[in-house]
């Protein structure tokens, strides 16, 4: 089971279901984050992108705590996969899955577009289906997506390769144009961009499936080693 | 009935509250005695030009609103319209002018608030929404802050509900430096057996408040609508009310899940005049009365009085009427989703509406005479006495256009012709995955999926239109030109035009002339809608867009809703691909009066508009939607401001860092260039393809004027006479970066 969070607020929970579950064939659903724990079979966790709580505070600040979290928390440290898009990446960071801070854009307008990104890693469980050096194209849409660490922390993730994508045109600020960044461990990532918007020819492209396909194949046991 | 602390009520207060001293004696006679405080602002608001409707209803009773597709109309949130199988589209569009110029971002919030109430409370999901935006010059510092704030507000709030902005119109003039327009529209999809009405039906059975807690925001926002603004319209700012998209959000997914459940008796959504106007409506619909407890209606602000609960503004609220006994599980619902709800009261049948607060009965009055016989007028009418005179434009005497590549880069740097990609980047254009043709075509396309999520093979087509400078020189041929270009746009897409919703902005209607433009106006709705078969099932009246004496020109804006399916095949406003040949619909007439090159290049607003002929719009949108299904369009594009040539060169692009294709063209008629490049002869368009050969075919078999212009490729635009000289012949690049900088160096400019 793809469980996908819904908080109140996410509003691409529906459409990160309908990418996994119509579009890649798997069997997804929305989890409450009001419950304890993540459904049963749950192979895989989507933190989707929207506005929970209505980003009042800082983005998935309020998040962060809703009772669900801690359920998520135990199946990442139990090497679970994660993956939070947009708003789900925001929760990642807040709630200290994820290092770095995602702040307002540069030119503080939000900003929804296709924008080109490069894969610096090709690794189980987010991005064996590309190619290092590939270009993928998938939009964005938010705006707070400029993310912030540190320069020792920036230099520890760029050493250890857990940045997995990076704009090719930086569309928000974000240091060292980093467009989706990996724990240690690499089983938690999160990407501004939307792969979940990224599905189909006719609706902005297959690119995006590349990302989800990886975790397909990564919880089928079908992702190669890195 | 007089609370402490409330003022003597008399004439003079209730001409304060914009009341005529006829409708106080009215008041006097239906109720037998002086209203109470709250009584009179219940009346004020209920009669207000913004909830009664009183200046334009005998004339909107004109408009056609029925035909086979549609399941409702006007009169109800929003026009419910068949797709088929089972599922229906609910769509309205709506004003929020007056408090987007108070306040920008919070105005334009708020009227994207407002409209997507209008469409969940009938049971529908919404689905997108498009904007049509209307501001002063930019040069002008004010209106660079409201564009800001209008497009800020726009985004804030429908990025964080989740719905589409999926496109729109934007136009800058001078007659809307003291009046902006921001009209709202949005489409939810519904199936037809889950549409639900406001109704408060049944004999005791429970009337629930939900959503957010009333405070004293927004009072008195439907009289600020209801009248002219002057200097001391900035401090009408605490009139406009306070969004909270996060709350909205909870609501629409908390009210679409209680409807799923057969709880639900009626529903209506509290906007303009708050509670007192939602629980009339419902139970004026139903021929019932109701009987309500202030005590119980959640409350932000301490101390709230019965008039201000009655007349709060406060947003994302909703009252429902459930089947007695179903209430706990109506609470549990709004409770999942930490919303209050609360039982305010219940259905009576004796058609009164009876107000408790503190134990104290403070309004008691009949329904029907506040809502459903509210004031209708006959307002005078008189045509503009200089009218005829600016009517008239003399060809002949006007200097032809020395420089016709200078005039198209004018054109497309122009901030109505240059490219909107500044507003719309910032709206989420993606979310629900359904955008086929996001915001820079000439119309929207959606796809439809069904509340479970599976995908159909339908798709609409939404467009918003309305050409100002027409509407002013002549305002039923405006009106008209609106309906035809709106359904041309959505046939564009190869869509079939179904039914449309208007916003009719307009000056003050207590005027004759402006009044005349309003009746002239929904003349050429009511004409063009029946010519079209497209019937109008929703709408909104936006008066007094008029400062200091000045009003907006008449300002009719149509949004034309179509199906297309199946969606697998639909044109695009761009060319796609090199080698394809371009083939010109319709006929272009030596006519150049209301242009926008006339505006730009002679500084005249002067001609007659061109005219529309509704048969052979009907031939072409026929054409289009067989063209597009047959393969033989990929490319449709609308001739409309600015002419041929602009058309032509918005061809070659499409988004910032989108394709680019020029074209090599000739063009035969035997008019002047100027007319020919510029002029705005209306039912043209530029179709591209593979098949020109099939599709000049079936033009003549349609009855369609077509011909072969030329072929697309290279990365220069050329344009030239049949067997003649060049007109124009200049970089797809230059004139991209033209039209791509048009907003964006006016603002930095500041």
């Amino acid at each position: 089971m793809f469980s996908v969070i819904q908080f109140p607020g996410s509003n691409d929970d529906r459409d990160t279901r309908f990418a996994m579950k119509s579009v890649l064939g798997v069997p997804s659903e929305l989890a409450w984050h009001k419950s304890a724990d993540l459904p049963a079979d749950t192979r895989a966790v989507l933190l989707p992108g929207g506005f929970s709580y209505g980003d009042y505070l800082r983005c998935g600040a309020m998040a962060r705590f809703s009772p669900v979290m801690a359920a998520v928390r135990r199946f990442a440290e139990a090497g679970g996969p994660v993956l939070g898009i947009c708003n789900g990446f925001q929760i990642l960071c807040e709630s200290g899955l994820l290092p770095g801070a995602l702040l307002r854009n540069r030119d503080l307008h939000f900003v929804c577009e296709h924008v080109a990104l490069r894969v610096e890693r090709s690794a189980p469980p987010f991005t064996s289906r590309a190619r290092v050096g590939e270009i993928l194209h998938i939009p964005v849409k938010h705006g707070e997506g400029s993310y912030f660490a540190d320069d020792a922390t920036l230099a520890r993730l760029e050493e250890r390769g857990q940045v997995l994508l990076r704009y090719c045109e930086n569309p928000n600020g974000s240091r060292n144009d980093i467009a989706g960044v990996a724990n240690e461990a690499g089983n938690v990532f999160g990407m501004m961009p939307h792969p979940e918007h990224a599905v189909e020819p006719v609706v902005g492209g297959t690119d995006g499936a590349r990302i989800l396909g990886s975790l397909v194949d990564f919880v089928q046991g079908r992702g190669k080693a890195a | 009935m007089t609370s402490a602390g409330d003022p003597p009520v008399d004439l003079a207060l209730a001409l304060e509250h914009g009341l005529t001293e006829e409708e106080w004696h009215q008041i006097v006679r239906i109720l037998g005695r002086e209203p109470s405080f709250p009584e009179l602002g219940i009346f004020a608001v209920m009669w207000s030009e913004h909830c009664s409707y009183k200046s334009s209803k005998k004339h909107l009773k004109t408009l056609a609103s029925e035909g086979e597709p549609v399941l409702h109309g006007p009169g109800e949130n929003a026009g419910v319209v068949a797709i088929g199988d089972g599922l229906a589209v609910a769509f309205k569009i709506e004003s929020h002018n007056h408090p987007s110029y108070i306040e920008p971002r919070q105005g334009a919030a708020t009227g994207v608030g407002g409209i997507l109430r209008d469409i969940f409370t009938m049971g529908a999901r919404p689905l997108a929404s498009l904007d049509s935006l209307r501001f002063g010059p930019l040069e002008d510092p004010k209106h660079r802050h409201l564009l800001a704030g209008v497009v800020e507000g726009i985004g804030s709030y429908g990025n964080s509900v989740g719905v589409a902005t999926v496109g729109g119109e934007t136009q800058f003039h001078e007659c809307y430096r003291g009046n902006i327009l921001v009209n709202a529209f949005n489409l939810g999809v519904v199936e037809t057996d889950r549409i639900f009405l406001a109704s408060a039906a049944g004999l005791d059975n429970p009337v629930i408040y939900a959503g957010a807690k009333t405070g004293r925001d927004g009072i008195h926002g439907a009289s600020m609508a209801s009248a002219e603004f002057d200097d001391s319209s900035e401090e009408k700012r605490p009139t406009v009310q306070v969004g909270d998209p996060f709350t909205e959000k909870c609501l629409i997914e908390a009210c679409l899940e209680l409807m799923q459940t057969d709880a639900v008796v009626g529903i209506q959504d509290m906007g303009a005049a708050g509670l007192t106007c939602s629980s009339f409506e419902m139970a004026s619909n139903a021929g019932t009365g109701i009987e309500m407890d202030l005590d119980r209606v959640p409350q932000r602000a301490e101390g709230m009085t019965p008039y201000e609960l009655l007349l709060s503004e406060s947003q994302e609220r909703m009252l429902l009427v459930a089947k007695a006994g179903r209430e706990q599980e109506v609470c549990d619902i709004f409770a999942r989703w930490d919303l209050d709800a609360a039982v305010v009261g219940r259905v009576t049948g004796d058609g009164r509406m009876r107000v408790r607060c503190h134990g104290e009965t403070v309004v008691d009055i009949p329904v029907d005479p506040v809502a459903a016989s509210s004031p209708e007028l006959d307002r005078p009418t008189a045509e503009p006495p200089e009218l005829r005179e600016r009517q008239k434009l003399d060809l002949a005497a006007l200097a032809p256009e020395e420089d016709l590549t200078g005039a198209l880069e004018a054109l497309l740097d122009s901030p109505d012709g240059g490219s909107k990609a500044w507003l719309y980047r910032q709206y989420d254009q993606l979310v629900q995955g359904n955008t086929l043709i996001g915001p820079g075509g000439d119309a929207a396309l959606v796809r439809i999926k069904r509340e479970d999520g599976s995908v159909t093979d339908k798709a609409v087509a939404m467009a918003v239109d309305c050409n100002p400078r027409w509407c002013v020189l002549d305002p039923y041929a405006g009106a008209v030109a609106a309906v035809a270009e709106a359904a041309r746009n959505v046939a564009c897409t190869g869509a079939r035009p179904l039914a449309l919703t208007n916003c009719l902005n307009f000056g003050n209607p207590e005027k004759p002339e402006i009044m005349w433009q309003f009746v002239e106006a929904v003349r050429g709705l009511g004409d063009a809608a029946r010519a079209l078969g497209t019937p109008v099932v929703s709408g909104n009246v936006s008066f007094y867009n008029e400062t200091d004496g000045r009003p907006i020109h008449p300002t009719p804006v149509v949004g034309m809703v179509g199906l297309l399916e199946p969606w697998s095949r639909f044109a695009v406003a761009h060319f796609r691909e090199e080698g394809r040949q371009v083939v010109l619909l319709g006929e272009t007439r030596e006519e150049l009066g209301a242009s926008a090159w006339l505006a730009l290049r002679r500084g005249l607003e002067a001609g007659a508009p061109p005219a529309v002929d509704l048969e052979a719009e009907v031939a072409l949108q026929r054409l289009l939607a067989r063209g597009v299904a047959e393969g033989w369009i990929e490319t449709a594009h609308d001739v409309s401001t600015g002419g041929l040539a602009l058309a032509l060169a918005e061809c070659c692009f499409s988004d910032p860092g989108g394709t680019r294709v020029g074209a090599q063209l000739e063009l035969a008629d035997p008019i002047r260039p100027d007319a020919l490049l510029f002029g705005e002869s209306p039912g043209r368009v530029v179709a591209a393809g593979a098949h020109a050969d099939e599709l000049l075919a079936a033009a003549a078999e349609e009855g369609v004027p077509a011909r072969r212009l030329g072929t697309t490729g290279g990365d220069r635009l050329c344009i030239g006479r049949a067997g003649g000289s060049t007109w124009i012949d200049v970089p797809v690049a230059r004139l991209h970066e033209l039209w791509a900088r048009a907003i964006p160096r006016r603002l930095e400019a500041a």
